[in-house]
């Protein structure tokens, strides 16, 4: 099984232009990042919808973070303290062998993380503003009891407090909603990516 | 029934300086332990640069199939990290308190070398202490 072995200039397809009016426009910090990597290391797709902060180049920023799965995923393997027998560390590892993570958090984002029995990795990097809002607009809000159920319909009289930012609040979860139908929709266009790349 | 699997104290620059397992299944030896300690600490590091924004300071939560692991860095960066079992709560709680008998046992003894392994008979004890009552605290509920 080769490691690292692919070139990323002469694999990679040209990555389908974002939809417009998709990329742009969202107000406040809600960074949505998706990569996909095969499992040489080759980054098939990367795509970001509002993303304040860039520190690298594209190409650095995608080796990182492949490095930094790959080193998760034998550190997650090694520490794992249920299972006796666990190797070596830093030996690469089949897609699925081993214990594995499904996300990460820090105080900034949320990184979700799913490999493919193909070796196929896809990744998910969020900022995790649902609950920043849910913490914001419910838990601040004097009317709502911690265990009472949040009624959050359009007909009825909701409990939370009437604010210009609460309209604020339905147009970023409309638009939350948009960015995971993009999702979807690069998952088709992936499919099309993964069998370039595999076919030929 | 075990929520904490084991614990690792890092100092500023990836050196394992406490580590204690509480009934893991297979025993890692001192190597190992060592090995894992350090790289959690450039992955701390490295998953800092990735973030979108600004003013991230490192992973607070790993959730793995078989195991969470919750991270506190102190201010001077030293590293408090636990394995626990998935869905363990109170982690963040639990992982104040040793930072606390930390400061209190560890940083207050005269003999104790700054990023050296800690060696402190009274942080030994009080933190059995603090974690057996972590673990009534989950019995009894």
């Amino acid at each position: 099984m080769q490691f690292f072995g692919g070139s990323a200039a002469a694999d990679m397809t040209p990555s389908p232009a974002a939809p417009p009016g998709t990329a742009t426009g969202l107000a406040g910090n809600n960074a949505n990042m998706l990569y996909i990597f095969n499992r040489n290391g080759v980054c098939l797709l990367y795509r970001e919808w509002h993303r304040p902060l860039h520190t690298l180049d594209a190409q650095q920023d995608q080796k990182l973070m492949f490095g930094l799965l790959f080193s998760l995923r034998s550190f997650t393997a090694k520490i794992d303290p249920t299972s006796v027998d666990k190797g070596n560390l830093g030996v690469p590892l089949f897609p699925g062998q081993g214990c594995s993570f499904y996300s990460f958090r820090t105080n900034t984002y949320k990184l979700s993380f799913m490999e493919s029995p193909s070796g196929i990795k896809i990744l998910h990097l969020t900022i995790d503003f649902i609950f920043l809002l849910f913490a914001k607009f419910v838990m601040r809000s004097t009317g709502v009891k911690s265990s009472s159920m949040i009624q959050h319909h359009p007909s009825s009289p909701s409990p939370l407090p009437e604010s210009p930012d609460l309209d604020k609040f339905a147009r970023s979860s409309v638009a939350s909603c948009s960015i995971s139908n993009e999702i979807y929709l690069f998952q088709f266009r992936t499919i099309h990516v993964l069998k370039y790349h595999f076919v030929t | 029934m075990a929520a904490i699997y084991n614990l690792f104290i890092i100092n500023k620059s990836g050196g394992l300086i406490f580590y204690k397992d509480y009934g893991s299944a297979g025993r890692m030896d001192t190597n190992d332990s060592l090995r894992l300690a350090s790289l959690w600490h450039s992955m701390h590091a490295i998953s800092q640069q990735l973030s979108p924004t600004t003013g991230c300071f490192g992973i607070e939560l790993l959730q793995a199939d078989n195991f969470d692991l919750h991270c506190f860095q102190s201010l001077t960066g030293t590293k408090f990290f636990v394995v626990c079992e998935p869905g363990a709560q109170h982690m963040e709680g639990l992982l104040k308190v040793i930072y606390e008998l930390y400061t209190d046992f560890v940083l207050k003894n005269p003999f104790y070398e700054m990023e050296m392994p800690i060696r402190c008979e009274l942080f030994d004890i009080h933190l059995s202490q603090a974690i057996q009552k972590d673990r009534l605290v989950l019995l009894g509920r």
